[in-house]
Order: C-alpha cells, then sequence, then structure tokens
C-alpha cells in the first residue's frame, strides 16, 4: 500500500490518475481505515488529502452561500458560531454521525463517498440543494466541475464519481428568509447506530404557507429518494394534519426498502412517514424563526 | 448446586473495614492504560496465530490443504486437529471438537485449522490462502424446528441416559422436578394462564476479545498468558488437548476486559500451544469482534411454555413450565437451571418443571450471568404479571403473598434456609419508584428473580512481610472488583489498614487448585477462604507472642492489629502490634505465612426484585427505559459501591437483551450480525440512572454472611423490562428482544383487531 500526502489538488487528481489498483481518499478515515482493519478493503494508494490548503475551512462568502472544505470535521461544523444559524438541518444530521471520537475526524465528502444509502448527511445536503466541486485532470491540465450532492450517489457502494474524480469544496446554497431545513434518523438506541430511516426536509414559508419544499429519505431505497409527492403535499398549506397526513403517506410509498438486520421492509416504510412528518414540524418552526 | 450450611458463627455488626468503599488496587493501573490485558503480552521471537473458520453452519469437511498457506513467507506452522490429543472423552473431547472441528463443520464460525506466522497481517493473509473442501449439510438454527422429527441431526448418538425415547436426535438432555399435584392445583385456580414464550442468544459482550501467549516446549512444559475467568480450569483443559501434564503448563490470568460467564471456557490457548510446539516459539493469539462473535459462546436461545394458576386473592394455586433450550451444537444448554430457576421465587405447593437441551447448528453456548434463570423469570415473570393484571391485584403484593422463605420447599426440591426475597418486595414497596406517577406511554414492570450461587474448590495464601504487611495470594480471577473485597476481609481480620493488604491473583504453579471465578463464587468463596487464611495467620501471630511472653497460645488474642495478653492469668504485657511481630519473624521460628484450602458449601441463595418503567413511542415501537430500580439481597456488603456495580451492570445488560441484542441468522445459517454495529448493546445515553437498593439479610454459610451478588442482577430485567412495555403497548410481549420492528408490528396486530371488532 502506498500513501501519498499531496499539498494540492492538481498532485492528488495526478497521483489518482496514475494509480492502477485499488484507491481510496483519506479524510477522516473512519470508513476507509475500519474497511482496512476489517479486511473489507485494503487499498493499492491511500491519498491524504489533508494536507491540501484550505480543506480544513469553512467559508462564508459574499453572496450568503457557504464553501465547506473536504476535510472539515463534523464537530467543526457544530462549533461554527453561524453555520448551524442558516442549516441547522445539516449541521445536525452530521452531527449525529457517529460518537465525540468519530466527530473529530468524519466529513461530510466521506460521508456521501464511501456510498452508503443511509449517511446521515446525504439526505440533508441534498434537501438544501448543495453541489459537490469535482477536480480532475483534463488536456490542458486540471478543471473543476460542479455537479449537485444528488447526483453522487448511486447505489448501495457506488458512486457517479470516475477515475481520478477528486472532490474539492462542498458548496451549500444562501439560505433564503424564512426557510428551515431538518434532518430526524431512526436508530434502535440514542446513538452509535446506522439510520434505518432517515429524512430531511427543507422548507421556505410565505406568511405562514409553504411556498417551497423539499423532502428526501435515507436508508429506504438503494439510494437517496428526493420525493416530489411530499413536497407537493406540503407546498400550499400551512402544516395543518391533512397536509402533514398526505406528507406521511407520500413518503412511505417512496420507499423501496430491503428487510434486514436492521430493519424491516414494512417497518422502515411505516416510520418514514412518521420522521417525515417530525422532521416537517421542525423545519417549520425554524423557518418561523424558531431557536430549536 | 448444594446449599447447605456449615455450622459457623455469622458477624454482622462492628465493621472497621468491610462495609467502606475504598479504591480499587487496580484502578490506577486500568485508568492509565498500564493495566495488562490478555492481547498486552509481548515475548522474544513471538508469532502471531490467526484461525481458519468455517463459512457454512453445517457440512462436511473432505479436505484441508494448506499447502498454499504454508509456502508463504513469514508462516512459521500450521496445525489442523492431528495436531491435538487423540483419545479425549466427554467434556474434553466437546471442548476440543468445539475449538478445532475433526471432520464435520458444525457451525458457521467453527475452527478447521489455523497458522502461525511472523506478523498478524502476515497470518491473516495465510488464512485466505487456505483451501477447504466440503460438502454441504442440511443445517438448523431454531430449537423448536431442531426439535421436530425432520430435522437435520447435528450429531446422532449423543443423547444421554436422561431423554426419554420418541424425540428427536437433538434432544441430549432432559430434565423433570416438582412437587404436588399440579392438575388438582390447576382445578382449584379462578384463572389459569398459559402462553409460550421465546427469547433470542445473546452475547455477554465483553470487550476485551479473547486473547493469549503460550508456549510450549517439545519436553512438554508449557506457559499461558491469557485472559480468563479461571485459569486452573485453562491449564487443565491446555493440558489434555495437547496431551500433557496439568503441572507441566502454568497459566497466568492477564486483567480481564468483561467475561460475565464468556471467559470460564476455553477456545484459543490449546490452538496456540499447539502452534507454538510445532514452531518452536511463543505464539500470540487474539480473536476478532467478528470471531468472538461467531465462535466463542453465546447464552441459549429458549422456547417456553408456562402455566399459572390463582385464585382470586392472588394466591397461587400451581405452576407448570416446559423449556427448550438451544446450545448450539454440542451438549450444555442449561434447562436444568432453567428449570429450577423459573418458580424459585415462589412458595408452590403444586409445581412441575421439564427442561429440553437441544443441539442445533450454531456456537456452543457458554455461561452468561446466571446461566438459564433469566429466560426462565421472562417467562414466569411475565404469566404472573398477566394474571395480577387480569384479576386487578397489585403485582408486588401478589408476589409477597406467594415469595419463599425460610422453609419454604423449594419448587427444585431443597428446603430453603435464610433467604431475603421477602426483604426485597417490602423494600419495593417502599421505594419511592413504585408509586411515583408514569409519564404518557409508559409502563412499570415488576419482577423477581433468583439464582443459587456457588462454593466450589478454593484455596488462598497469605503471607505477611517483615514489616507487617500482607501479600494475599487468590486464585480466582477479578472480574468485579474481588481484589478490594479480599483486601477488606483480610485487613478486617487483621486489624490493619486496607492499604497494607496488596492482593494478587496467582498463577498456577502458586495455589491449589481454584474453581473458575463463576457462580458469583469469588466473594463468597474466596472471601471465606481469605478469612479463614487470616485467622490461620492470626493464630501463627498469637503463637509468636505467646512464646516471647512465655505463656500459653490460648492466653493470646487479637485486638486491633496488636497481640494482647487475655484472660485471668496471661500476665500483663503491653499489646505487640503485627509489625513488631513479623520485624522479627525470622529469628522466632521462621516465615508467617496462614493459608485455607476447602471446597465451602454454603453459599447463600439470592433473589432480586426490579422495578422499571418503559416508555414507548406508539408510532414507532422505540423503547426508553425511563426509570430502573435493583433491590436485591447481597447477605453482606463488603465493598457496597462494587456491589451496586453489579446490580447496575446486571440490569445494563438485561435491558439489552430484552430490547435489542440478538444472534440474527441468515437462511443460509449464517450469523448476520457479527460486530457491535448491529449486535446492539445499549450504549450509554440508552439507560437511566440505575437506582440500587441493597437488602443484607446474612446467608448463614459466610463468616461475615455475604452472598453472591454478581448474577442475579440480570435475571429480573427481561421480566421487568417485557412487563413495563407490555403495559405501556397494552399488548403481552411473548418474544424477545423487543425491537422497534417488532413492537410496532404488535401494535400494527392490536389496531387491525380493534378495527376488525369494531366492523364486525
Ligand atoms: C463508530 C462509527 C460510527 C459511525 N456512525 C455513523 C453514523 O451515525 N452515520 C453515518 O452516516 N455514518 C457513520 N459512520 C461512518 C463514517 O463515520 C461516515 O461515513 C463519515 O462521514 C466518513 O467520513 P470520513 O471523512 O471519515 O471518510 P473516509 O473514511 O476518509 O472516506 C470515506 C470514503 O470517501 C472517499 N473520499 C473521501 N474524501 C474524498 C474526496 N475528497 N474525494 C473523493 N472521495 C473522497 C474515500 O475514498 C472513501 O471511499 C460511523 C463510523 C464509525 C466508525
Amino acid at each position: 500500500m502506498q500513501y501519498h500526502t499531496p499539498d494540492s489538488f492538481e498532485d492528488a487528481v495526478a497521483i489518482a490518475n496514475a494509480a492502477t489498483g485499488t484507491t481510496r481518499f483519506l479524510a477522516g478515515g473512519t470508513d476507509v481505515l475500519v474497511q482496512l482493519r476489517a479486511d473489507i478493503v485494503t487499498p493499492d494508494d491511500l491519498i491524504d488529502i489533508k494536507h491540501i490548503a484550505g480543506t480544513h475551512d469553512i467559508t462564508h462568502n459574499a453572496d450568503g452561500s457557504w464553501t465547506i472544505g473536504v476535510a472539515v470535521t463534523g464537530a467543526e461544523m457544530s462549533e461554527h458560531p453561524t453555520l448551524k444559524n442558516d442549516w441547522p438541518g445539516l449541521v445536525e444530521a452530521m452531527d449525529l454521525v457517529g460518537s465525540t471520537q468519530i466527530q473529530g475526524r468524519a466529513t461530510l465528502v466521506g460521508n456521501l463517498c464511501n456510498g452508503s444509502p443511509a449517511a446521515d448527511s446525504v439526505p440533508a445536503m441534498i434537501a438544501i440543494n448543495a453541489s459537490i466541486d469535482i477536480t480532475n485532470a483534463t488536456d490542458t491540465g486540471t478543471a473543476t466541475r460542479q455537479v449537485a450532492a444528488a447526483d453522487i450517489h448511486t447505489g448501495p457502494g457506488k458512486t457517479s464519481l470516475t477515475k481520478g474524480d477528486v472532490i474539492s469544496a462542498v458548496n451549500i446554497p444562501a439560505v433564503q428568509p424564512n426557510s428551515g431545513d431538518a434532518y430526524l434518523r431512526f436508530i434502535p438506541r440514542t446513538e452509535m447506530d446506522i439510520a434505518v430511516v432517515g429524512v430531511a426536509v427543507n422548507l421556505t414559508l410565505e406568511g405562514d404557507t409553504i411556498t417551497a419544499a423539499k423532502v428526501v429519505l435515507g436508508a429506504v431505497a438503494p439510494s437517496y429518494v428526493t420525493v416530489t409527492d411530499a413536497a407537493n403535499a406540503l407546498i400550499g398549506s400551512t402544516l395543518d394534519e391533512a397536509a402533514l397526513d398526505a406528507l406521511a403517506t407520500a413518503a412511505s410509498a417512496a420507499c423501496n426498502p430491503i428487510d434486514d438486520k436492521r430493519g424491516t421492509i414494512e417497518f422502515r416504510t411505516q416510520v418514514s412517514g412518521v420522521l417525515a412528518k417530525r422532521a416537517a414540524v421542525i423545519a417549520y418552526a425554524r423557518a418561523k424563526g424558531a431557536n430549536t | 448446586m448444594p446449599n447447605d450450611t456449615q455450622k459457623i458463627s455469622v458477624k454482622t455488626t462492628d465493621f472497621k473495614v468491610v462495609g467502606t468503599t475504598p479504591d480499587r488496587p487496580d484502578g490506577i493501573d486500568k485508568v492509565t492504560g498500564r493495566a495488562k490485558f490478555g492481547a498486552d503480552a509481548y515475548a522474544p521471537g513471538m508469532l502471531h496465530a490467526a484461525i481458519y473458520r468455517s463459512p457454512h453452519a453445517h457440512a462436511k469437511i473432505v479436505k484441508i490443504d494448506m499447502s498454499r498457506a504454508g509456502a508463504l513467507k513469514g508462516v512459521k506452522a500450521v496445525v489442523t486437529r492431528a495436531d491435538f490429543a487423540t483419545g479425549l472423552a466427554g467434556e474434553n473431547w466437546n471442548i476440543l471438537e468445539n475449538i478445532m472441528a475433526s471432520d464435520t463443520a458444525l457451525y458457521d464460525g467453527h475452527a478447521i485449522c489455523a497458522v502461525a506466522a511472523t506478523s498478524a497481517l502476515i497470518a491473516r493473509d495465510a488464512i485466505k490462502l487456505i483451501d477447504v473442501e466440503y460438502e454441504m449439510l442440511p443445517h438448523v438454527t431454531d430449537v423448536d424446528k431442531s426439535m421436530a422429527s425432520d430435522a437435520p441431526v447435528i450429531r446422532a448418538g449423543t443423547a444421554d441416559k436422561s431423554v426419554p425415547a420418541g424425540l428427536g436426535e437433538n434432544v441430549v438432555r432432559y430434565h423433570e422436578s416438582g412437587h404436588g399435584d399440579i392438575d388438582a392445583g390447576f382445578a382449584a385456580a379462578d384463572l389459569v394462564i398459559e402462553d409460550t414464550f421465546k427469547t433470542e442468544a445473546t452475547h455477554q459482550g465483553y470487550i476485551e476479545p479473547h486473547a493469549c501467549l503460550a508456549t510450549l516446549d517439545t519436553d512438554g512444559k508449557g506457559e499461558v498468558w491469557c485472559c480468563t475467568q479461571g485459569h486452573f480450569n485453562v491449564q487443565k483443559v491446555c493440558a489434555a488437548l495437547v496431551g500433557t501434564e496439568t503441572s507441566q503448563i502454568r497459566v497466568t490470568a492477564s486483567e480481564i476486559g468483561g467475561g460475565f460467564g464468556g471467559k470460564t471456557v476455553v477456545f484459543i490457548e490449546p490452538v496456540a500451544l499447539a502452534l507454538s510446539r510445532k514452531a518452536n516459539r511463543p505464539v500470540k493469539l487474539v480473536m476478532s469482534r467478528s470471531e468472538v462473535f461467531r465462535a466463542s459462546g453465546p447464552t441459549a436461545s429458549a422456547s417456553m411454555d408456562i402455566k399459572i394458576g390463582m385464585m382470586k386473592d392472588g394466591r397461587m394455586t400451581a405452576a407448570s413450565a416446559v423449556y427448550r433450550m438451544q446450545g448450539g451444537a454440542f451438549p450444555g444448554a442449561p434447562m436444568e437451571f432453567t428449570s429450577m430457576c423459573g418458580f424459585a421465587p415462589y412458595n408452590l405447593e403444586n409445581v412441575h418443571q421439564i427442561g429440553f437441551d437441544v443441539m442445533t447448528n450454531r456456537p456452543k453456548q457458554a455461561a452468561y450471568r446466571a446461566p438459564g434463570s433469566p429466560m426462565a423469570a421472562f417467562a414466569v415473570e411475565s404469566v404472573v404479571d398477566e394474571l395480577c393484571n387480569e384479576l386487578g391485584l397489585d403485582p408486588i403484593e401478589v408476589r409477597l403473598m406467594n415469595a419463599s422463605h425460610e422453609g419454604t420447599k423449594a419448587s427444585y426440591g431443597p428446603t430453603f434456609q435464610r433467604i431475603g426475597l421477602v426483604q426485597t418486595l417490602e423494600a419495593a414497596k417502599a421505594h419511592p419508584h413504585f408509586t411515583a406517577p408514569l409519564a404518557e406511554n409508559t409502563g412499570r414492570g415488576i419482577s423477581c428473580g433468583f439464582w443459587f450461587n456457588h462454593g466450589g474448590e478454593t484455596s488462598v495464601t497469605m503471607a505477611l512481610s517483615e514489616d507487617g504487611t500482607v501479600a494475599l495470594s487468590v486464585g480466582t480471577p477479578d472480574i468485579g472488583g474481588s481484589r478490594a473485597s479480599m483486601g477488606q476481609m483480610a485487613a478486617e481480620e487483621l486489624g490493619i489498614p486496607y492499604e497494607d493488604v496488596r492482593v494478587t491473583i496467582a498463577d498456577t504453579a502458586t495455589l491449589g487448585y481454584n474453581e473458575i471465578s463463576h457462580g458469583s463464587r469469588v466473594t463468597y468463596a474466596s472471601g471465606l477462604a481469605t478469612i479463614e487464611a487470616a485467622r490461620d495467620t492470626l493464630k501463627k501471630l498469637c503463637k509468636r507472642a505467646a512464646a516471647k511472653w512465655g505463656i500459653d497460645e490460648d492466653a493470646v488474642a487479637w485486638v486491633d492489629g496488636c497481640a494482647v495478653p487475655s484472660g485471668a492469668n496471661a500476665g500483663d504485657f503491653d499489646p505487640l502490634p503485627i509489625g513488631k511481630i513479623t520485624r522479627s519473624m525470622g529469628r522466632t521460628g521462621g516465615p508467617i505465612v496462614g493459608h485455607y484450602e476447602a471446597t465451602p458449601e454454603g453459599a447463600g441463595v439470592s433473589f432480586a426484585t426490579h422495578i422499571v418503567d418503559a416508555q414507548v413511542d406508539p408510532e414507532t415501537g422505540k423503547t426508553a427505559i425511563t426509570r430502573y430500580t435493583v433491590v436485591q439481597d447481597a447477605g453482606k456488603a463488603i465493598h457496597p459501591t462494587y456491589v451496586e456495580g453489579q446490580f447496575q451492570g446486571g440490569a445494563a445488560q438485561g435491558i439489552g437483551w430484552a430490547l435489542n441484542e440478538e444472534y440474527i441468522y441468515g437462511t443460509d445459517g449464517r450469523l448476520q450480525n457479527t460486530i457491535f454495529l448491529d449486535y446492539r448493546i445499549p450504549v450509554a445515553s440508552d439507560l437511566p440512572m440505575i437506582d440500587t437498593v441493597i437488602v443484607e439479610v446474612p446467608n448463614p454459610g459466610h463468616p461475615y454472611g455475604v452472598r453472591g451478588v454478581g448474577e442475579t442482577s440480570i435475571c429480573p430485567p427481561l421480566a421487568a423490562v417485557a412487563n413495563a412495555v407490555s403495559g405501556a403497548v397494552g399488548v403481552r410481549m411473548t418474544q424477545l428482544p423487543m425491537t422497534p420492528p417488532h413492537i410496532l408490528s404488535e401494535l400494527g396486530k392490536k389496531a387491525r383487531a380493534k378495527k376488525g371488532g369494531a366492523n364486525g
């Protein structure tokens, strides 16, 4: 195994493109090192991206948007003084990952690229229309393209990234006025577990009425599901009982889960409706200015 | 287990050290990381071993080809069954067959061969180069299915003589006990409730995996360092399995990162010894977590039928039970304990119980805290709860009305001596928890629990140093703070400070045979032996004082750490402190060493009553344990905070067993959840503060009245939590674990039944 510590994305891309065997990038390593120790994946090339300048920064841009470096940890996001004012749902989703120790290492990008359909921060990223900067080689050097967070994960253990693709930043849009996001997951215990169901909701209001909504489910299908019917159930409503019930029905209907050791089809289907309602209530309260 | 009281006098008051809470001697080492556990041993030239395990639930081993593995650079030895002793019988054969298969893989994870290499990574890679040819056999992992006449047979002819004719080949032992006339008792009852219950196998979940470092020379002399609850047993078993004499193997017990019964058995040490003998180098072997789950000893799973009759006023008229226990591919599921414990809390005129020990394609079960008892309590106490609900009776009053007490003929035969069940029930009734208001969607569960406790072979030595301090050697690995308790008992007897006693878990070459640290026996039996060794030491100290003073030995007494003249004609001498006697012991007769060896048989049985509140989210089926109180009879708490620790630990593990822990097998017979991510033990935030009440009804069989406390604490929680959850959701929960999907599906059935009822 070759361990690399490039100090630029250009070098990282070059190393990745030159590699011929199994390649992994090392962000927090909370997936990569666990898989290595458990003898699941032993990379031939391990490319540590943490030495690249800027990868540890959380930047609030002039237009109100955010740029989150690819080595920024869950703990750094939670401890940031203002990020969670704009995007509490994203921060709480990432904060659910693992324990205090894991939080000191785990990253958004690692969570996304590990390829699990049950990663906690991914529904939250998709719900708020986050996008991903991908850097790779071109004929003239390197170039960076922007891809929606929703388009990275394609199935269990699979992403749309191709050889040489290195994620170089996560872009979070500027928050709209009267908006709120929220993420809830179901686990049988209180922590240290993988989501059996995950639901992210992002809402914008005009007065009491919802004018825009996005509902994203995790862990209930081979990949993340953006549920348009669920969003439509909310848009135009004031989150009354009928809207909540329609939301739950739409969320449950969008599930395509499996029976496994972590939960049954019946359970996942039912609970995604329950969590969708609960997450919508929180997002709505946040959109109305509640500090929850 | 025997419960004969020896005629000894019991001291219950005026303690100076006993009942206080000094720091444990291993505390600093453990919090600083200096403590040496099983995997912390190194030896020059040491090799690392790895074990190849069956990926199949049941398969004939046609051929093992280790040529590619053996040729890998760095591999120094390979072993198969052929490298172990032959001609073994009985349990030794079972153990060997379990740790190294002969001709059939009996479960997913069954060891088939092993390698030793110069690094752990090379050993791991060598395992991948082993080619084993299998012939697949049908498998069975469920206890009820395994009892069916058409079930795949695990090993024909295994059943012992206890098994009645006509049962399947997989039923290998049978138990039946009871007294009175149950038919008459049920006929007399106002209400009879009968129900069937199931529990899944769980694992003790100790954080430290099995680990050892072993050396075996070609002359048959060996050394083993390992984490174990019983190094004398490791010594005996290893010697038999590698074919040498017991005394030629010296075993040292490391610090232990949890055992709970699971480290009373031998899995890897003989393998490391056999590899060492072949490679002529020390060999270290450390299990991975998934090896621990797949191939150590989880508890039995159970399928149980319970029937209890009750009068309107709460009096029980009769009780019967059938317990079907699955213990893996070998005999040993603790069905006789299950049978004997279930109704032990109740004073029953008519009682009957049957137990079946059933083999399946699962790992050989091992002890887990009060083996067999928690499942019985779950089933029995659920039916008692249901009877109380149906008859509108208070669950504690009903248990008090029927409680076993001194003189009761126990459901399993003997007559109880002094016991503390009633006292635990009274204390539970008086506890504010029992009458606290309940929050929404919350139920409160009550359960009693019982465990025999055990004595067993014990040997202790107490050597005095010149400065009057004490080296106490015990042979029972410290799995719950016992070094502190031993130090306290020694200090109490000798009248010296606790800090003046250093307690060591001595190796197998230093003491006589000590039974395993199991059966909640350590504070009772090693404690008794420590007290007796101290008294032996005191006699020797008094003799030296008598000689010095020129008076009769009988005229010297021991008071507050000093020899003093005692009696009218003893004379007038200044008290002689221990340090003064030891300072000159070389000149007055040589070293002063006290010792005690015996098999104490007065372990007092112990009872507990638990109260738990469980809140269930009706939309997700998720349970939160919101309040928990353990009330248990300790006889005498030598170190009260460590007694509380045992109470709380048992409750915590019981909560896990009740809610989320289970062995999950796929249709292919392979274990699905072999890591802690998916084998869900409670995390700290899952548990409330577990409140404790220590009841002290002295055990007449111990000089200070000690009863074992380590196991009884896990007997009530399964039932108590199930009763609380059943109350919260309005459905009788008859299967463990009560996972959210399980509870939600029961709630769905209830809602559909209600709807159906309303429509019809
Ligand atoms: C104890 C424990 C608990 C956990 N709990 C949770 C949980 O509750 N919820 C949850 O969702 N997850 C959980 N995880 C999984 C893991 O912590 C998360 O997925 C985490 O976010 C991964 O981030 P990382 O930085 O550690 O990724 P790494 O392990 O460093 O990398 C993961 C993957 O991302 C790829 N990658 C990393 N950086 C880049 C890049 N810049 N460009 C391209 N690819 C890249 C790597 O090649 C690798 O495939 C847990 C893990 C552990 C060990």
